[in-house]
Order: structure tokens, then C-alpha cells, then sequence
């Protein structure tokens, strides 16, 4: 549009212009804050992360438990001594994501392995006691776990994490809580 | 029991207004609470006595169901610390379950779980409470109130007055007399000053060093011990319990008043100054011709 | 909307989209050439602002609806959730809540605009109803948004509303059995309210998108009533109108503010925060403040079906305005003899409202009558007659001369730009 008075005129204008779509544009991006906030976890869904203590005794062995804290599923497996065998004796350089199995349990309790039980691929639920090393294999897109839940095959890229818990007596664990003083 | 429980219904269902002839219900008195105005906010103390009030007096019968334990350490409220709160919650039962063998169970309340209820449910606290349930606390401040009326419904958007319920739940708590000559009051019914209709179920439920409040260095209480200053505290302390984050809200209200402030001003002489391009912008209200000729 | 030939798309890829498109031609006569008459008020700004309470709403409810749980069992305890535990849910849900308010109160700022200036005279008669049908729109969803919290109010108002169809002769009781879902107002009843309170105010917003299409071709009214004339009566819509509607749009911001932020529950009842009790009626049962002078006619008619049909016919009989006025003036500047009325009128409709909030007995109920039978002759007697007995002021000649003077010449409209917009189809 052209105006008869549109010519070059002081730095006075420019600069009201410029401070006004800036303060329009600062105070719009602001606007959206609240929203984007809204859609993180709520304050009850925080607090409720309360740590799940869990009994051992009546997991046999060999056998894989099903349990959830925070809403996620977590496996709690007593493993037998040849599984313990095998997942000790990989060589941890040959794996994709190399950890060694006496960092995935904790020290003195290398029969039970507490691992999260969604596939770090897609986060389907991969089913026990099977695969080529028959620890975990996933039924969705084929990957492939061993005996310490670290990933052997398939496109998971990682190991299955293991989530923060602690032995609080022998027969005793609770999730969510790390063992600290 | 059943003729007895339709009477206290009749009176509480406003029938008894009319019928009583008891008068017109005063207004309740206004007071000056530290949380009215765009810039109040709660006194901690005041709300951590409240908090004490409702605990020892109110929780017997009322419930406080929208409140979780931790809600009492967030910031805005009585701002407990983190371990008192969990000290706290672990003097609750609360139930859970069912555990692996299908039983329902008790165990110590944690931070993340609201207040129990007196009672297992409705019909029970309506049973032990003679056929009226006692209602649950946590939006009290807010689900009470009483007619502003002309011209004061007006004023009240400028002034920004929004303690019409916690004044008319103050007045209640300090309302109860003798009825006066005349007034018949049923059974199972009490009589109240502010109360509409006059006639309120619940039994005075407080007295003067009934509770006892933090001592200071002198071994002096932190505030009277009086019906009055208990209701007071106990009011601000319900008042937050209906709005938790009343502190943030008005907080940040005067934050966005500020920026828009700002962004108004910036905008009309934005305006302004685009409209000078057409010879600005005459008082465009319309006028019969020449009338408006300077 | 018109499709102006002064839009040259600048870059090759625009060439190519805009003969595929025509998409910013038709945003650039619609928004920003779009001649504007040099005169109009803030009063013009009101359709501005309710395009952005209308964004508002739908995006704070868009939040909402991800938070909030409509079932009877658990509404109101998911309210609670909203305002306690999710981050901003406080400030969302008081947002939207209160911007119901604000948008009834710009509506009805932009309806007695209307009124006062004539818009809904010829040629703008189709703009104007389709403003009464958004109206109408905007009421029921305001309705059926307030029973989702599922408090005293929710409950006890959408069985007081839903009950006025089983006023309808034979089939009344089907009809409202079928608006429940059941043979009272329960959980069936709040499921579908949720539904269509969602889905209203995008039929809203199709409807506006028709509204701001039908006043394109005839262009807007303006204070003066007289269309424009030449260039110079008129001013490009960008940026003048954009900068003086973005500055109305703020300065409506900081009222609404207020509101959200300091006295939230101010315009919402107290009863709403007790949980939904059949078995309870509150003492005073009122609707929100936007349905008041409505609920005052309804009341005001002693039978069922007549104060149901007064009411209806209350906001039906705005249709007919159009043909019921029989000036040939717009603007009530130019009517004196109207002005009075048209003030008159403005404290009726007010002082129904008052009335909707007052209980219906003695002399409140006589008032609210006399108002009644005021408001409907307003239309029926006082537009009609008037437009023969009365003797209007002189028009200016020109939008320019009744803005300037005589003499007085400014820069309008470039030469060359349409004068009559949509000249072209």
C-alpha cells in the first residue's frame, strides 16, 4: 500500500514498532508456556512415584515376576546358576551395548536381575525364557536379550535399563529407592 | 428417628425460614483477612493453626477429601516441611490393596495420599451425624457465601472483594447462641446467628482453650485461644484448602496485568501513529453534519 | 469473499501456489485491502475481539477436555484434579470458564452495536442472522459447558433447561427422556452435553467463517449509516483496522485479566463448588448471568408453555428485525425520536436482567412482566411505527465529510482502490 506520507521518517517510529511487536511477540511465546506445562506429569502422578517394596521369597527359581512402579513394567527374575553362568561368561566387548553382568545386579545377589520389561526398541513386552539365549525375545520387531537382559540381537539398540532399587534384607527389595546412606 | 431426621431436613432445606419467623439472618462480618486484595497472601502461622483446628476439632466428623498430605508442604500453603509432612501422613491408616492375596489392607499414609475420611462412606456419616452427612471441608470457602445484593455485587469487581465465604464460615463458626424468646429449636437442631433459616445441624463444635497453639519464647500462645481467633484460623486455613494455588494465581496475575499494561500502551501509540499517516483518527463517533466542525 | 486483482504474489513458488490456491489473494482482499470505512469506532473492534475469544475458548477447552473426565462418578472430582494437581490446570480451567463470561459480554457489546447503527438493515440482513444463529450456538454451548463440572448448579440447571421441551404438547416427555438418555438427568445426560459442548464451537467458528464472508460482500456499517462513497471515505483494512483491532484485542486482555486472576469465582456460583446431589435442590436456582433477562421472560409468563414460547420468541423475533424496522435510516444518530427508545430498551433488557437473579414473587414477578411485554413491543410496535411518525436528522454527504468537516480533505483510500467492495463478485 502505498501512502503519501510513507516516506523515510525518523528512527523514533522505527524503534516504537520494533519495541512493540517485540514486546507482541515475547508476551504471545509466553502465553504458551502454561499450556506446554499442562502437559507434563501432573503434581498427584509425581508424588505417587512412592517406592514398591517387594517380597522375593515367593519367586522360584528360574521363574520371571511381573511388577509396576511409576506405571511401568518392571521383570524381577530369579535366575538359575547356569543362566547366572551364561550371562557372566559373554565377552563384554562383542556386545552392542557393553556392560558387564555383575554391573547389572547388585553385589551378593547376582540370582536376581530387576530389569524395566519394555523392549528399549519400540516398548512392546518381550516374553521370557526365549530368544537364541534364551532370555528375553520380543515379539514385535525381533529382538533378542540375554540372561542379563542386555541386547544380543534384533534392533533394539540398548540394554534393558535397570531401574533404581536397593536390598533392604536378603529376601527384600524395594524399586525406586537407590541405596544410599 | 425417621420423624426426627425429616425434621432436621425440613429446617435444613430452607423450609424454615419463613415458617420459624426467626428474622432476617445479619450480615456476616467482614473482616480484614490477610489474603484479600491483588496482593494477599496467606500468614503461614495462621494457616499451620488452622491446619491444627480442623485436625483436632473438624476432622472428627468432616472429611477433607481433596487434600493430599503433601499439598501441606507445597509453597502457598502452610508450608510444613517435607518431614513433617511425612511424619504426619504416617500417623493415618490409610487402606490399600488388594495385596496379592486379594485382601484389602491398611498401612501407614504416605505424602502422595489425600486425608481419610471419618467415615467409610455417605450413608455412614449421615447415620452417625442424626440423617444430615457432615459435608467435606476442602472447597468450603468457596461452595459458601451469602447475597452481596445491591449495590455491593458492583463494587465488589472493582474492589476485588472474594472473602464472602470465608466471613460467612467464620460467622457460623462463631454464630451459635441462645434462640431467642419464641424460637422453637427441634431436636437434633442448633441455633444459629448467620446460619440461614437459623436452625444448623452441626452442634457448636468449638470453646474457648479447646485447642491449644504454639507457644512463643515467653510461653506465651501465638494467638488468643479463643472461639473466635480459632474460627479465624481455621477459615484461612479452609480457604487455602479450596484453592491451593491462590498465592501463584494472584502472583502471577499481576505479573500479566503488568505486561499487558505495558504491551497497551506500546500498542496505542503504535496506532496512533499509523493513523497519522490518514490525518489521524478524528472522533469517528458519529455526529448530525457540522455540528462537529470546529 | 471477494477476490481482488491487487494481490502480486512477489517469489515464483507464490505464482505457482497462488494459480493452484488462491489462498493469500484472497487473505490480502479479505484482511488487508479490504476497504474500511475511516470512521468506525471501537465499537467495530468487538468482532475482532470475538474471533479471539472464540480461539481462546476452544484452545483452553482443547486442554481441558484432556484433563477433565465426563462421567457423573467422576466430573467433578477431575475439576478438582484440574484445579489442584495439573500444572497451569488452575489457570486453564479459570480461563475458560471466565472467557464464557467475556465472550457474552463482547457478544452483547456487538449486538446493541448493531442495534444502535442499523447493521441489520439492507444489504447486511444474511450477515446479521447468521449473527443471530452464532448467538443461539454460543448458548448452547455456554449451557451445556456449565453442567460439565457436575456441581449443584450443573445438575439442578440442566435438569431446569432441559426441562422447559417437556413443555412442548404430546411429545414433550419423549423429547426430554431422549435429551437425558434416561428418565432424569444423569450420567448418559453428561456424556452428551461433553460431546457437543465440544463439538459446538466449531460449528461456531464454520458460522463466523460465513458471517465474516457476508460482510465482505456488502462491506461494514459504519457510525454514519451512509455507505462508503469514494476512496477517501475509506481506509485499507491493513493496517489500520489490524493495528486498531490488535490494540482492542489487549486492552480486552487486561479486562479479562482481571477477572481470571483476582475475582475468578465472582461470576460462577457457590453452589457449583457442592458435587451434584439429586436428591437437593440449592435454594436459588439461577442460571449464569448471560441467560438472566431470558430466564426473567420465562418466568414472567404464569404457564408453562407460554413463558417457554416467550423466551424462545424472545431471541427468534431478532430474525425479523431486518423487516420490522421500517426507517430508512441506519444510524440512530440521525433518529432522535428512536435514541429514546433505543435507550429505553437497553435498560429493560438490563433490568430483566436483574430480575432473572431476583426470586419470582410479588412485585419482582410484575416488573419482570411489564419488562416482558416492553421488550416484545419494542420490536413489534416501536421499530414498525417509528419509521413512519419519525423525522430524521440531515445525513453528511460523505463518511470523510462527517468525520472531517466540509473542507477538511485527509489521505484515504488510494485512488483507484474499489469504492463499492465486491464490485468485482
Amino acid at each position: 500500500m502505498a501512502h503519501p506520507t510513507h516516506a523515510v521518517e525518523p528512527t523514533r517510529r522505527d524503534f516504537l514498532f520494533i519495541a512493540t511487536g517485540a514486546a507482541a511477540a515475547v508476551s504471545g511465546a509466553t502465553l504458551v508456556w502454561p499450556f506446554v506445562q499442562s502437559l507434563a506429569p501432573d503434581a498427584a502422578t509425581v508424588a505417587a512415584g512412592a517406592p514398591v517394596e517387594v517380597d522375593l521369597t515367593p519367586i522360584a527359581e528360574g521363574q520371571i515376576v511381573k511388577l509396576f512402579w511409576r506405571g511401568k513394567l518392571i521383570f524381577v527374575r530369579n535366575r538359575t546358576p547356569a543362566e547366572i553362568k551364561a550371562a557372566e561368561d559373554v565377552n563384554v566387548a562383542t556386545l552392542r551395548d557393553p556392560q558387564a553382568d555383575a554391573a547389572r545386579v547388585k553385589a551378593g545377589h547376582a540370582q536376581w536381575l530387576v530389569v524395566y520389561g519394555n523392549c528399549t526398541h519400540l516398548g512392546c513386552v518381550p516374553l521370557g525364557h526365549q530368544g537364541e539365549y534364551e532370555g528375553w525375545f520380543c515379539p514385535c520387531h525381533g529382538s533378542i536379550f540375554d540372561t542379563s537382559g542386555r541386547v544380543r540381537g534384533g534392533p533394539a539398540p540398548t540394554n534393558l535399563p535397570v531401574p533404581p532399587y536397593t536390598f533392604t534384607s536378603d529376601t527384600k527389595i524395594v524399586i525406586g529407592q537407590e541405596a544410599t546412606a | 428417628m425417621i420423624k426426627r431426621t425429616l425434621l432436621i431436613a425440613a429446617a435444613l432445606l430452607g423450609l424454615s425460614g419463613p415458617t420459624l419467623a426467626a428474622g432476617e439472618t445479619p450480615i456476616p462480618p467482614q473482616l480484614s483477612w490477610t489474603f484479600a486484595g491483588p496482593f494477599g497472601t496467606f500468614d503461614r502461622a495462621q494457616l499451620q493453626r488452622g491446619f491444627k483446628v480442623y485436625r483436632e476439632v473438624c476432622a472428627s466428623c468432616h472429611s477433607l477429601s481433596y487434600v493430599a498430605f503433601r499439598n501441606l508442604a507445597q509453597p502457598g500453603g502452610p508450608e510444613f516441611s517435607e518431614a513433617q509432612v511425612r511424619a504426619l501422613a504416617a500417623e493415618y491408616q490409610i487402606q490399600d490393596g488388594p495385596n496379592d492375596a486379594g485382601d484389602m489392607f491398611e498401612r501407614p499414609g504416605r505424602p502422595a495420599d489425600r486425608f481419610p475420611s471419618p467415615f467409610p462412606n455417605e450413608n455412614a456419616a449421615a447415620a452417625a451425624n442424626g440423617g444430615k452427612a457432615p459435608p467435606d471441608l476442602s472447597l468450603m470457602a468457596k461452595a459458601r457465601t451469602y447475597e452481596r445484593g445491591f449495590p455491593w455485587f458492583i463494587f465488589d469487581i472493582f474492589t476485588q472483594f472474594a472473602e464472602a465465604g470465608p466471613d460467612y464460615l467464620h460467622a457460623v463458626l462463631i454464630g451459635y447462641e441462645e434462640p431467642p424468646q419464641g424460637v422453637q429449636v427441634p431436636t437434633g437442631g442448633h441455633y444459629n446467628k448467620y446460619f440461614p433459616g437459623h436452625i444448623i445441624a452441626m452442634p457448636k463444635p468449638l470453646s474457648d482453650g479447646q485447642v491449644e497453639y504454639p507457644k512463643d519464647a515467653n510461653g506465651q500462645a501465638q494467638a488468643p485461644e479463643t472461639i473466635d481467633q480459632y474460627s479465624r484460623d481455621v477459615t484461612a486455613f479452609l480457604t487455602w484448602t479450596a484453592e491451593p494455588h491462590f498465592e501463584a494465581r494472584k502472583r502471577l496475575g499481576f505479573q500479566v496485568m503488568l505486561v499487558l499494561l505495558v504491551l497497551s500502551v506500546l500498542l496505542y501509540f503504535t496506532k496512533k501513529k499509523i493513523w497519522a499517516r490518514v490525518g489521524g483518527e478524528v472522533d469517528g463517533h458519529a455526529t448530525p453534519p457540522m455540528t462537529h466542525n470546529p | 469473499m471477494s477476490h481482488s486483482t491487487t494481490y502480486v504474489p512477489k517469489s515464483a513458488f507464490a505464482k505457482w501456489f497462488e494459480t493452484r490456491l488462491p489462498v493469500a489473494g484472497l487473505v490480502h482482499s479479505s484482511f488487508i485491502a479490504f476497504p474500511v470505512p475511516r470512521n468506525l469506532t471501537y465499537f467495530w473492534t468487538f468482532g475482532a475481539i470475538l474471533v479471539f475469544m472464540l480461539a481462546a475458548q476452544i484452545v483452553t477447552g482443547v486442554f481441558l477436555a484432556m484433563y477433565y473426565t465426563p462421567n457423573a462418578a467422576m466430573a467433578f472430582q477431575s475439576v478438582e484434579h484440574i484445579m489442584r494437581d495439573v500444572n497451569y490446570g488452575w489457570l486453564l480451567r479459570y480461563l475458560h470458564a471466565n472467557g464464557a463470561s467475556m465472550f457474552f459480554i463482547a457478544v452483547y457489546i456487538h449486538i446493541f452495536r448493531n442495534f444502535y447503527y442499523g447493521s441489520y438493515k439492507a444489504p447486511r440482513e444474511v450477515l446479521y442472522i447468521l449473527g443471530v444463529v452464532i448467538f443461539i450456538l454460543m448458548m448452547a454451548t455456554a449451557f451445556m459447558g456449565y453442567v460439565l463440572p457436575w456441581g449443584q448448579m450443573s445438575f439442578w440447571g440442566a435438569t431446569v433447561i432441559t426441562n422447559l421441551f417437556s413443555a412442548i404438547p404430546l411429545v414433550g416427555d419423549t423429547i426430554v427422556s431422549y435429551l437425558w438418555g434416561g428418565y432424569a438427568v444423569g450420567n448418559p445426560t453428561l456424556n452428551r452435553f461433553f460431546s457437543l459442548h465440544f463439538l459446538l464451537p466449531f460449528m461456531i467458528a464454520g458460522v463466523v467463517i460465513l458471517h465474516v464472508w457476508a460482510l465482505h460482500v456488502p462491506g461494514q456499517n459504519n457510525p454514519t449509516g451512509i455507505p462508503i462513497k469514494s476512496g477517501k471515505d475509506a481506509v485499507p483494512f491493513t493496517p489500520y483496522a489490524t493495528i486498531k483491532d490488535v490494540f482492542a484485542v489487549v486492552v480486552f486482555m487486561l479486562f479479562f485479566a482481571w477477572w481470571v486472576f483476582y475475582i475468578p469465582n465472582y461470576l460462577g456460583h457457590a453452589d457449583n463448588y457442592i458435587p451434584a446431589n439429586p436428591a437437593v435442590t440449592p435454594a436459588h436456582i439461577v442460571p449464569e448471568w448471560y441467560f438472566l433477562p431470558f430466564y426473567a421472560i420465562l418466568r414472567a409468563i404464569p404457564d408453562k408453555l407460554g413463558g417457554v414460547i416467550a423466551m424462545f420468541s424472545a431471541i427468534v423475533i431478532w430474525v425479523f428485525m431486518p423487516w420490522l424496522d421500517t426507517s430508512k435510516v441506519r444510524s440512530t444518530a440521525y433518529r432522535p425520536l428512536y435514541k429514546q427508545f433505543f435507550w429505553v430498551f437497553v435498560a429493560v433488557c438490563v433490568l430483566l436482567g436483574w430480575l432473572g437473579a431476583k426470586p419470582a414473587e410479588g412485585y419482582y414477578t410484575l416488573a419482570a412482566q411489564i419488562c416482558t411485554v416492553y421488550y416484545f413491543a419494542h420490536f413489534l410496535i416501536v421499530l414498525p411505527v417509528l419509521g413512519f411518525i419519525e423525522r430524521p436528522l440531515p445525513l453528511p454527504n460523505s463518511i470523510l465529510e462527517s468525520v472531517m468537516g466540509v473542507q477538511k480533505v485527509g489521505a484515504g483510500m488510494p485512488a483507484g482502490a474499489h469504492a463499492e467492495p465486491q464490485s468485482k463478485g
